[in-house]
This record gives C-alpha cells, sequence and structure tokens, in this order.
C-alpha cells in the first residue's frame, strides 16, 4: 500500500494535469456554440420579423460585437464566477437548473452502475474460471448480444415487458408516481432521503420508478465489463506467476482470489471509468425514454428548442464529473498497483 | 528404479490444439534418484519442458495425460486430486521457471509471496511466516533482505527475483526441484550465481533436482545424470562425462558437436555421417521445417511472387540443378557456388577462416573513434574506439546492458551516435544521420543481420521480396529477370532452397528464416555486414549450420564482420579478434586467441570463468595441452569419420 | 501478397459456423442498403390515415405506425441511410486515425505524448455527449452527424493505429528496411501501413457497429436526419409514445433491424479476426 502522503500528492499532480483537459473543454464549448451556428442575436430576438436595430441591441447587450478573445474571456470569468448564463425554456439560471437535476441523474448513474459490476463482474469471473464451459459460452453470448442492443430500444422492451404485459412497473415517467410525496430532500437522492424520512412505502415507491431506468443503462455497460473481466481473469489465470503460485501449492482460494482476481482487476478499473463515463452520455437517451427529470433530458429539451447556455453548461458539467472521476480511478489504480508509482 | 524418488514411466502427452492433437510427449520414460540431479536436455520441442509441467500436473488446459505413470516417492500422483496434488506441490515436490520477472505476482510483495508458499502448507502465524521469509532470503544470498522483503519483483533484477522464486520452491523443504531453464536469458554471470545456488541448497539438503536446460555445459557442470529428449522421447540417458565424451545416439552425437565449447571450431559443429550427406544441416533443418510451419505448402506448389511463375517454368533446369546442390552446400561441401575459388585456395580457404589474413598495417575498413551514445541521462555507449580491417571479423561481446547492440546500430547508421567519429574506407560516415543515410551511395556497403530472425523478415513479404528489397532500392535492380537471377543467387549463397522463395515467414523453420536474413544482408555485395547476435534465437543444431554459413560467406564474398553476440565460444571461433564491452566501454580487446587463451581484464576472465564447462576433465587438459587437438583427441567418433573436412571436393 | 490462405479460411469457417452466419448477414444487410429503393414494396412514405397502427398483417408484415405508413418499406429504406451514414464516419476515422496514429507511433517523442494524452483524454470523455454537442454546434444536419460519428472514432483509430505501428517500430524487419534505403515515409506507407491493415479491418468491422448505433441514438434525440425520413433512431422515438399502449410493433422492427446488423457487423469483425490470427481470440 502506498502512504497517504503520496496519494495526496498524486491526487494533486492529477488535478492539475487535468486542468488542460477542463480548459480545452471550455473554450472548445465556447467556439461550439458562439462561433459556428448562425447569430444568436437573430434567434433570440423577439420573432422572425424583428427590427435591425433591436437585433443591434441585442447583439451589443449579449457582447456578441465584442472580439472573440474578449468574449472567450468574458466567458470563462463567467464560468469561473458559477455563471453559466440562463436558460431560455426554464427562465432560470443554468447552475441552479443542473444543481436541482443532477441528483435525479447521479442516482440513475450509480444504480446502474452498481448493478452493472455486481452482475458483470461475477459473470466474467465465473466465464473465465472454466473456459468452454455452458456458463462461458452464456456469458459470451450476453456479451455479443449486450452490446448489439440501443439503450433507447432496451429500455422500451423493458417497459413493453414490466409495464405493459406484466403490469410490475409503475409508469414510466419520473422518478416518483405523481400520488406519492417526495421524502423533505436532505441529500436529494430519493432512495437515500426516504430512509432518512424512514419512509418505506415511499422508499419502494421511488425504487419501482428507478428500477427499469437503471436495468437499461446497466444492460448497456454489462457486456463489455463482462467481457473484458473475463478476458482479463482469462490472461491471469495462465500467467506464469499463477503458475508459480500452483507450483508451490498455495491453495485454490488463495491463487484464485489473491493472485488471479486482485491483478485482473487491474484492466476492469480502467474499463468501468470508460463505462462510467458512457453510462453519464446514455443518461440522455434513457432519461428521455423514460422522461427522467436529470440534466441530460434537461440538455436535450434545450438543444432541441436550440437553448445553447443549457448546453453549454451541460457539457462543462459532463467535463467536470468526467475529471473527477478519472480522478477516482486514477487513485484507485495507483493503490492497487505498486508499479504506478515508477512511472 | 524402486528407489527413484520420482520415476515417470512410459508418458504421453498431446496437446488439443484448435485443427488436431500434438504428441508432445510419446513415451518418455525417465527417473531421478533422491538427492541426485538429473539434467534434462534437448533442442525445442523436444518435450523437456511438458514432461516437468505433466509431473507437477501443471500442464495447460489443452494439455493431457494420455497414458504412462508418474510414480513420486512410491506413490503413483498421475490421477491426483485437486486437493491431494496440493499437498505435494510445494512441500514435497517444487518447481522454478525460466522468466523469473513473469513468474512473481506483480502487485504483492516478494516478502508476502514467500509467506504465502510457507502458510500454504505450514499453519504459522503471518508474523513467523514473515520471520522465516527473511530467513530463506538470506538462505538464497540476497543483498540487504530485510529491505527487499517489502520489495515489488519490479524493483528487482531477474537474477534476485530467480533467488525469490527460488526460496519460495524450498520453502517447505521439498525433496524434489524441478529447476524449467531457471537462467535462460540471465547474463552468464548471474547464470552461474544462480546455479551454484540451486546446486548448493540441493546438496546441503539432499533434496533431487531436475534440471531442465538446452544447454549442455550447464547440464554437464551441474547433473549426476543427463537424458537427452528429442520428439518428446528420451534417445539416451548416461552420466555427462560418458555421454558427452561418447555419445551413441546419432541425435546426441549432433547436439554434443553443435555446442559450442571452449575448445571447439567451427568446422567441428557439425556432425557428418557416412559419405552420402557430407553436411546433416540442411537436411536436418527442413525436417525441422517440415513439422513446424504452420501452414506447409507442398513443395512445388503455385508460386505466387510477382512474375515469377513464367521464369519458374524457363529456369526449371537451373532450380533443379540447385536444389540437387542443395544438400551439400553448407560448409566444407563442394556445392555449386557462383565464385569456386581455385582448387588449391578452397584448402586454406574452408577453415583456415580465424589466422586467414587480417591485414594489418593498411587503412582500416572501419574505424570508430571515441563513439559516445545518450539516451537521456544514461550513457549507453560510453568512448568507444576500434577499428576493423577489410576483410577482418571482429567481435563485440558483452552482458546485457553492455551497449552492443548499440553498437552494431550505430556503425550500420541506424541510429545516430551522440559523440565520436566513424570512418568507412576514408570516409566519416558519422556526418550523414541515420535518417538520410538511405540515400548514402554506402548504404549498400554496410549491411546488417538481425537477432531475431523472426521479427527480421516483414510478415507480408515472402523470402523472395525480402531478398529482393535492398536490390530494388540500392542496386536500382528493376528488370523482373535480372531481379529473380540475383535473388536466386544469393538464395543458393546462403543455402536457400529456391522453392522456399515464395514462403512467407511464418511458414519458413528458424534456420531457414536466418538463411532470408543472411542472403538480405550479403545482397547488396557489401563490404561490412553487422551481425547482431544471428544465431541468438536458433537452437544448437541450427546455430551449428549457421555459423558455418557465415564462415564460408566470408571467404566467398570477401567480407568484414562485425560480430555482436553475448556467447563468448561462438565468438572466439568465429572472429579474428575480440572487443570486450562492460557497461558502454571497452575493457578489453585483441586478437581473439590471446585474448581467449590469456584474459588480461579481470572482468574478462569473470566472464570467461562463468562460462559452463563442456566437459570438465577434456577442458582442464585442454588448457594444458594445444587446446583443439587436446578435444578433437577426446572426440575421437566424428574425428576418425572425418579426417579432412574439406576434402571431399 | 496476400498471408491468409484459402484453405485457412476455409478452416476458420468450418470450425465456427457463426463465421458463414455473421458474412452472409453482414452482406445482405448491406445489399438491402443498396437496393432499397427497388426492393420496398411501398413507399416509405407514402400515409394512410384509414390503415394507422395496424398490427404486422399479409398486407404489411411489419405493420403500420400511427400515420399509416408501411413499416417494412420504412425498415428496409432506413437500412440505406443508417449504414451510408456509418459507413462514412467509419471510413473518415479509419483513415484519419490510420494517418495520424501511423505517424505518432513511427516518430514517437513529444508530439506521440501529446497526441496520446488528447486521445486517453478524449476517449474517457462521454463520447456520446461530445457527438450530441458537436452537431447541436455545428449545425443539424445528416452531414454534421457523420462528422460527429467520425470525431467521436476517431480516438480509437488513432490509438490502435499508434500502439500497433508503435509495437513494429523497432522490429527487425523495420531496421531491415531502412537498412535497405528506405526512408521514413515510405517506411510508415509501405511497409507499416500494410502491416496493421488487417488488424484495422477488424477494428472497422466491430466499430461499424458502434457508428450504427451512435448514429441512430442522435437521430432517436432529433438530431441529424429528420422525420418524415425513414430512419430507424427516428422510427423508434416515434414508437416510443405508443409502447405504453402496447403498439409495439412500432418499435421492435426498427429495434430489430438495427440490433441485427450491429450483431452481424460485430461477428463479421470477430470472424475477421479469427482469420487473420486464431490465437487473438479471446
Amino acid at each position: 500500500m502506498r502512504s497517504a502522503r503520496a496519494i495526496i500528492i498524486r491526487v494533486g499532480e492529477r488535478l492539475l494535469s487535468s486542468l488542460p483537459a477542463l480548459l480545452g473543454v471550455l473554450v472548445v464549448t465556447f467556439v461550439l456554440m458562439r462561433v459556428l451556428p448562425g447569430d444568436p442575436a437573430v434567434f433570440f430576438a423577439s420573432g422572425p420579423n424583428a427590427g435591425q436595430a433591436e437585433i443591434d441591441n441585442l447583439r451589443q447587450r449579449m457582447g456578441l460585437d465584442q472580439p472573440l478573445f474578449v468574449q472567450l474571456m468574458h466567458y470563462l470569468r463567467d464560468v469561473g464566477t458559477g455563471n453559466l448564463g440562463n436558460s431560455l425554456t426554464t427562465g432560470q439560471p443554468v447552475l441552479t437548473d443542473l444543481r436541482q437535476r443532477l441528483p435525479a441523474s447521479l442516482e440513475l448513474t450509480f444504480t446502474a452502475f452498481t448493478l452493472a459490476v455486481i452482475i458483470a463482474i461475477p459473470l466474467g469471473i465465473a466465464a473465465a474460471m472454466r473456459p468452454n464451459s455452458l456458463i462461458d459460452h452464456g456469458v459470451r453470448f450476453v456479451c455479443t448480444l449486450g452490446v448489439c442492443v440501443p439503450t433507447f430500444v432496451s429500455g422500451l422492451i423493458l417497459i413493453f415487458v414490466f409495464y405493459y404485459i406484466l403490469g410490475v412497473a409503475p409508469d414510466p415517467t419520473g422518478r416518483l408516481d405523481i400520488f406519492v410525496s417526495a421524502p423533505p430532500s436532505v441529500t436529494s437522492f430519493m432512495l437515500v432521503d426516504f430512509l432518512i424520512a424512514g419512509d418505506l412505502e415511499g422508499w419502494m415507491a421511488a425504487a419501482k420508478q428507478l428500477i427499469l431506468p437503471s436495468a437499461t443503462m446497466a444492460l448497456f455497460v454489462i457486456a463489455p465489463l463482462a467481457r473484458i473481466t473475463r478476458a482479463s481473469m482469462l490472461g491471469v489465470l495462465s500467467s506464469d506467476f499463477v503458475r508459480t503460485a500452483r507450483a508451490v501449492g498455495l491453495s485454490s482460494v488463495k491463487i484464485n482470489i489473491v493472485y488471479a482476481l486482485r491483478n485482473a482487476m487491474l484492466p476492469v478499473l480502467t474499463i468501468a471509468g470508460i463505462m462510467f463515463s458512457t453510462m453519464l452520455g446514455a443518461n440522455v437517451l434513457v432519461e428521455k425514454v423514460f422522461s427522467w427529470p436529470g440534466v441530460g433530458s434537461y440538455a436535450l429539451d434545450a438543444l432541441l428548442s436550440s437553448d445553447y447556455a443549457p448546453v453549454q453548461g451541460f457539457v462543462l458539467l459532463m467535463a467536470c464529473i468526467f475529471v473527477i472521476i478519472n480522478l477516482v480511478i486514477d487513485v484507485l489504480y495507483g493503490i492497487a498497483d505498486p508499479r504506478i508509482s515508477v512511472a | 528404479m524402486t528407489g527413484a524418488l520420482l520415476s515417470i514411466e512410459d508418458l504421453h502427452v498431446s496437446f488439443a490444439t484448435r485443427r488436431n492433437t500434438v504428441d508432445a510427449l510419446r513415451g518418455v520414460t525417465l527417473a531421478v534418484n533422491p538427492g541426485e540431479t538429473l539434467g534434462v536436455v534437448g533442442e525445442s520441442g523436444s518435450g523437456k519442458s511438458v514432461t516437468a509441467l505433466a509431473a507437477m500436473h501443471l500442464l495447460d488446459r489443452a494439455g493431457r495425460v494420455s497414458s504412462g505413470r508418474i510414480v513420486f516417492q512410491g506413490e503413483d500422483i498421475t490421477h491426483l486430486s485437486a486437493s491431494a496434488l496440493r499437498a505435494v506441490r510445494g512441500s514435497r515436490m517444487s518447481m522454478i521457471f525460466q522468466n523469473p520477472r513473469a513468474a512473481l505476482n506483480p502487485i504483492r510483495t516478494v516478502g508476502l509471496q514467500i509467506a504465502d508458499a510457507i502458510r500454504a502448507h505450514r499453519r504459522v502465524s503471518q508474523a513467523a511466516a514473515t520471520e522465516r521469509a527473511l530467513d530463506l532470503l538470506r538462505l538464497v544470498l540476497i543483498r540487504d533482505p530485510e529491505t527487499r522483503l517489502n520489495a515489488y519483483p519490479h524493483e528487482l533484477s531477474g537474477g534476485m527475483c530467480q533467488r525469490v522464486i527460488i526460496a519460495m520452491a524450498i520453502a517447505c523443504e521439498p525433496d524434489l526441484l524441478i529447476a524449467d531453464e531457471p537462467t535462460t536469458g540471465l547474463d552468464v554471470s548471474t547464470q552461474k550465481a544462480i546455479m551454484d545456488l540451486i546446486a548448493g541448497i540441493a546438496a546441503e539438503r539432499a533434496m533431487g533436482v531436475i534440471f531442465i536446460t538446452h544447454d549442455l555445459g550447464l547440464a554437464a557442470k551441474y547433473c549426476g545424470r543427463v537424458v537427452v529428449m528429442k520428439d518428446g522421447r528420451v534417445v539416451e540417458q548416461a552420466a555427462p562425462n560418458k555421454l558427452f565424451n561418447a555419445p551413441r545416439d546419432p541425435y546426441t552425437q549432433r547436439l554434443v558437436a553443435a555446442s559450442p565449447t571452449k575448445v571447439s571450431r567451427i568446422e567441428d559443429l557439425v556432425v557428418e555421417e557416412g559419405v552420402a550427406t557430407l553436411s546433416r544441416g540442411p537436411v536436418f533443418e527442413q525436417a525441422a521445417a517440415r513439422r513446424s510451419a504452420v501452414v506447409p505448402l507442398p513443395v512445388g506448389e503455385r508460386v505466387r511472387v510477382r512474375g515469377l511463375r513464367r521464369l519458374w517454368s524457363d529456369g526449371r533446369t537451373s532450380i533443379r540443378a540447385a536444389q540437387a546442390g542443395e544438400r551439400y552446400n553448407t560448409i566444407g561441401a563442394s556445392a555449386p557456388h557462383p565464385n569456386p575459388l581455385p582448387n588449391g585456395e578452397r584448402e586454406r580457404a574452408e577453415f583456415g577462416a580465424i589466422s586467414a589474413r587480417p591485414t594489418y598495417g593498411s587503412s582500416p575498413l572501419l574505424r570508430v573513434t571515441g563513439l559516445t551514445k545518450r539516451f537521456g541521462a544514461s550513457t549507453a555507449v560510453d568512448g568507444v574506439s576500434f577499428a576493423i580491417n577489410a576483410g577482418e571479423s571482429v567481435g563485440l561481446v558483452g552482458e546485457s546492458g553492455s551497449g552492443k547492440s548499440t553498437i552494431s546500430r550505430i556503425v550500420c547508421r541506424l541510429l545516430d551516435q551522440t559523440e565520436g567519429e566513424i570512418r568507412f574506407d576514408g570516409t566519416a560516415i558519422d556526418a550523414e544521420p541515420a535518417r538520410t543515410f538511405n540515400r548514402s551511395a554506402l548504404r549498400k556497403d554496410i549491411q546488417i543481420v538481425f537477432q531475431d530472425a523472426h521479427d527480421s523478415l516483414n510478415p507480408r513479404f515472402s523470402a523472395f521480396d525480402c531478398i529482393a528489397h535492398p536490390l530494388r532500392k540500392l542496386m536500382g535492380i528493376r528488370g523482373r529477370a535480372v531481379l529473380t537471377e540475383r535473388v536466386f543467387d544469393c538464395a543458393r549463397r546462403v543455402g536457400l532452397p529456391l522453392e522456399l522463395l515464395d514462403r512467407f515467414p511464418h511458414q519458413l523453420s528458424g534456420g531457414q528464416k536466418a538463411r532470408v536474413g543472411i542472403a538480405r544482408g550479403i545482397a547488396t555485395g557489401p563490404r561490412l555486414l553487422v551481425l547482431d547476435e544471428p544465431t541468438a534465437a536458433l537452437d544448437v543444431s541450427v546455430q551449428a549450420v549457421i555459423l558455418q554459413l557465415l564462415v564460408r560467406l566470408r571467404q566467398e564474398e570477401n567480407l568484414s564482420y562485425l560480430f555482436v553476440s553475448h556467447d563468448l565460444n561462438v565468438v572466439r571461433m568465429l572472429c579474428d579478434r575480440t572487443i570486450v564491452l562492460r557497461n558502454g566501454r571497452i575493457v578489453e580487446q585483441g586478437r581473439s586467441s590471446d585474448l581467449f587463451a590469456n584474459p588480461a581484464d579481470p572482468y574478462t576472465r569473470d566472464l570467461l570463468a562463468a562460462i559452463p564447462e563442456f566437459n570438465p576433465t577434456a577442458a582442464v587438459e585442454a588448457k594444458v595441452a594445444e587446446p583443439a587437438i587436446a578435444l578433437g583427441a577426446k572426440r575421437q567418433p566424428r574425428a576418425r569419420q572425418v579426417p579432412s573436412p574439406g576434402g571431399e571436393g | 501478397m496476400s498471408v491468409i490462405t484459402l484453405k485457412h479460411v476455409r478452416w476458420v469457417v468450418a470450425s465456427n459456423p457463426l463465421t458463414l452466419v455473421a458474412a452472409s448477414g453482414a452482406i445482405i444487410i448491406a445489399l438491402i442498403g443498396v437496393l432499397a429503393p427497388w426492393i420496398t414494396p411501398q413507399d416509405p412514405l407514402a400515409t394512410d390515415v384509414a390503415n394507422a397502427m395496424q398490427p404486422p398483417t399479409t398486407a404489411h408484415w411489419f405493420g403500420t405506425d400511427q400515420l399509416g405508413r408501411d413499416i417494412f418499406s420504412r425498415v428496409v429504406a432506413a437500412t440505406r441511410i443508417d449504414l451510408a451514414i456509418a459507413l462514412s464516419a467509419v471510413s473518415l476515422s479509419f483513415v484519419l486515425g490510420a494517418v495520424i496514429g501511423g505517424v505518432c507511433g513511427y516518430v514517437g517523442g513529444r508530439l506521440d505524448r501529446v497526441v496520446g494524452r488528447v486521445v486517453d483524454v478524449l476517449m474517457a470523455f462521454p463520447l456520446f455527449v461530445l457527438a450530441m454537442a458537436m452537431v447541436a454546434a455545428l449545425g443539424n444536419r445528416v452531414e454534421n452527424v457523420i462528422l460527429a460519428t467520425a470525431f467521436i472514432n476517431l480516438p480509437f483509430y488513432i490509438r490502435f493505429a499508434r500502439a500497433e505501428v508503435n509495437v513494429r517500430r523497432d522490429s527487425g524487419w523495420v531496421e531491415a528496411a531502412r537498412a535497405g534505403g528506405e526512408n521514413d515515409l515510405s517506411i510508415i506507407l509501405f511497409f507499416l501501413l500494410p502491416n496493421i491493415l488487417p488488424a484495422m479491418a477488424v477494428q472497422v468491422s466491430l466499430n461499424l457497429g458502434w457508428a450504427i448505433l451512435n448514429a441512430a441514438g442522435l437521430s432517436f434525440i432529433g438530431l441529424g436526419v429528420q422525420a418524415p425520413t425513414a430512419e430507424w433512431g427516428i422510427m423508434v422515438a416515434e414508437g416510443a409514445r405508443f409502447i405504453t399502449s402496447g403498439k409495439w410493433w412500432l418499435v421492435a422492427f426498427p429495434g430489430a433491424a438495427l440490433m441485427l446488423s450491429v450483431l452481424f457487423f460485430n461477428l463479421l469483425g470477430d470472424a475477421l479476426r479469427d482469420i487473420l490470427d486464431p490465437r487473438m481470440r479471446t
């Protein structure tokens, strides 16, 4: 194990080195949103027959008459002070909107991710332990199929089966049935808040709403996760050091858990980070299918009504989450693999 | 064999591949007695490792014992349950492997790994196990064991990793240790240290050892009895003295002859049998190729090289002639090669290689002065100066990290030096950066043959294309007929059967690939050929043939060699002069005969001392008497058969 | 110059019949894409409100949608546009990625480190969000969907080509080519790239499925291809509104088409990999 100090230094280093990436995202979103599409002033003007004076006025107010670099500086300053602009559709500051909606997305993603990990990793390990067995073929089949089903289709299939045919799932809209009252908000995570409030019935209701969308999302990443786990475990099991462990007579539990599994988890960790990131993206699709009030559907609605500030805010938010995730993965990797600190 | 520690009786092992099953062992019978060290030698594919893995039940999933028995301490362990097996492995019978770095868990400290091995069989606390691990580290002579206990494998050298593995293997005092090429890939000095360690521990504990190696010298030095394996069978077994001095089996004879020793000469390396085939080399090699080729093409299958088809049918007769000659055309045979020397001269040329004609006095072909190469902060080559005369063969020897490969690449203008001057035939070639040297007129005069024959052939080029490439590019030969003729010519000169020219690298054997690489190297008629360990990846019997080919080519083509190798015996045989490198500096250089007889520098002496004695008794005598004669006399069967290797023509 | 013999291909096919299924499936889908305008039984855009929302019948094999359009014809017609988008996006990123990755892998040094870092960052970023933002910014048009899909594929190709070139850069045969008088450019173009091409082809096949999913996902959320054009993503999006009332066929058939095409291209990729190197299989 590395010392705590080393970990802190590492975190600091990684934070610093991710700053350029974050800055890059900022600049790119700025350029994409400000420069490429048509004149936003024309768009934001009251109507198609707005006069030139009104447009010019708007342009000045929005700072669009300034040189591009100055605009960028203003933008950076705004972002730095937490001013992401206002959403035209909701009329609220984007930051407020995002803050309200982020917990819904995070709750969904975390649930789905946990679900995926606890299903995929044991499956991958089981398949690797018995290559060419029934379970191995089964896992490989599921993996092959799993990557082919787009989230928006699998979500709809789940709705059809569990809501329409079986009738066990609630109406697939939103985080909570309209007849259930929301718990007092403490963490903004429904499941946690209901637990805090001690409202088990409410908890069940929220869980029921959550299960289909998170299953949809989990389905999407189970296949790649199981696949990499299997491949990695297979590789490690046939490695020289596992053979050494066998040759000196270690117990199979020790070989499989301490020697093989811990090593096999290293690549899985990397992929898990990428998968989490992919799920963040897939949020957009799943939230649309299940009318989930998260940041994805928020950004999507804004995008389709050409309301760019929320989209920018959303992309930035994703970038920040992405930096944090990478940091976490990196630190975990550093703890798990002693070779890293050398590099 | 009742008292045997481990006896293997008529063991058959087969591997299921996706295509079919391959028999790896076809009836192996051997036994090792308590406290005895049994050597198992053989070339790649002989089944020596499979035997060991089968005994340990460590075959991978595809492998299966189809018949035979494995009896350990009187108990039949051929079909042992997993739990019973676990009680045997490590505590009564243990195994160490080659490539020690990979054989340790990379993310667990070595102390914990040794403790794991102890606690697998002993009910002791973690603290006690760690204490014992420390003792074991001391026992395997690891410096500073307290700190090493908490080290990860990547923080240790290869030799130290192997010591740790030995510590793990002997942690529970097994009665039998199987060592599968434990020193392959390690430097000679490390090799000696590790082998001495194993031998010492074995002697101290009266532990039986099965020592698997391809190196006859090691087997001779450390084993009480040696088993020779070939094609999954035991062909001969005896005490090393008897086995290596008077091998009975023809294969053992070839193997023994082909293994370079301190006193052997190039011409001794290939055993001739009977009169019909003077040289067994190519025939032997082709047989190996037939066995190992992944997708064997029947000889004479349609030629897929562009435009070759027509020429093939046109040139049928010449090809057939070449094929007829093929069997004879390693060294010593009077194979039809393009520029046969007059009879009297050939006599001298054939084997007088070593002392033939260094032309001192005249300006050297290559002069390297103050050569330095730095990679970042580390200095790989540090102020090296040497010269090679026209027609001379110079050996560059050293352990890994000595900078020998770096020098070879700089001389060959594939890498830029940091400092220093390189003059080729009076021209300063150091001025031309490696990037643009491809345009130099001298490019065709300095060519190189690479270490790994497989790795040095473009997988998408046929053998023909490989050889044709420098001809096209550097000689500007475009005409198909001319090109084909030149490629055929090169192939003939290196003894590559013409029908192999349309094969791709993966369809050729190791020796054939080496020949293609050499043919490419000589295609442009270079004056200096850099040979970067050209035989390091080959089995000894193939190496022997290739070495002879190199000697012959140097005579015929009037080449100068810069021969890079870690194998001192090979360098001694092949090179007029030898340069010994250490950490990027020259520690000693001089005429090979002098340097090897009387090494001046202690490092050279250590290196020479570390080479495993191939034949202890003979070598001792050899030091007193004239070397070559002494051994020649010992190896009478062969020596009598072939009085004068060059005489047949 | 091919290293692969027909015999080997035949053997791979024989040992894994799925290969043949995958190959024929992929070919059939490609054919449908090419021939779509001629094989649709009805006009994919013709509405017939009287016959709206019909479940599958003999007249309408896949049923009709909310405007009475024949879903079978629409699924067939959509094959063309979906494949076209995916193919053009993948070819674009393949060519760019091979060149950029090849050069970086060969040259190494600082350029390689910078590109490598950028690629790593890009790959870990939520790519769908990136594509969404790009289409939003560049304008909601089909060619921008192609560009965006190509862009998010690019890091994979760069990384792949870079790694493949890198392991070969110092191999003996590349040094031999240099000793044989080749310069850096010709080594990259005529020696390294042809050698990594087979492996890249596998990657293309595997990525094709992914590109299809991406393009369909974008149109599902309303970017790129616009209604009433027949496109799988749009069809699923339109059918989604009726799933809660049990009208499964609106979603099921375009969804299945999407799934099958991705499946076949993935299987084809696996099969190609088997043919190229049986040992690469995991």
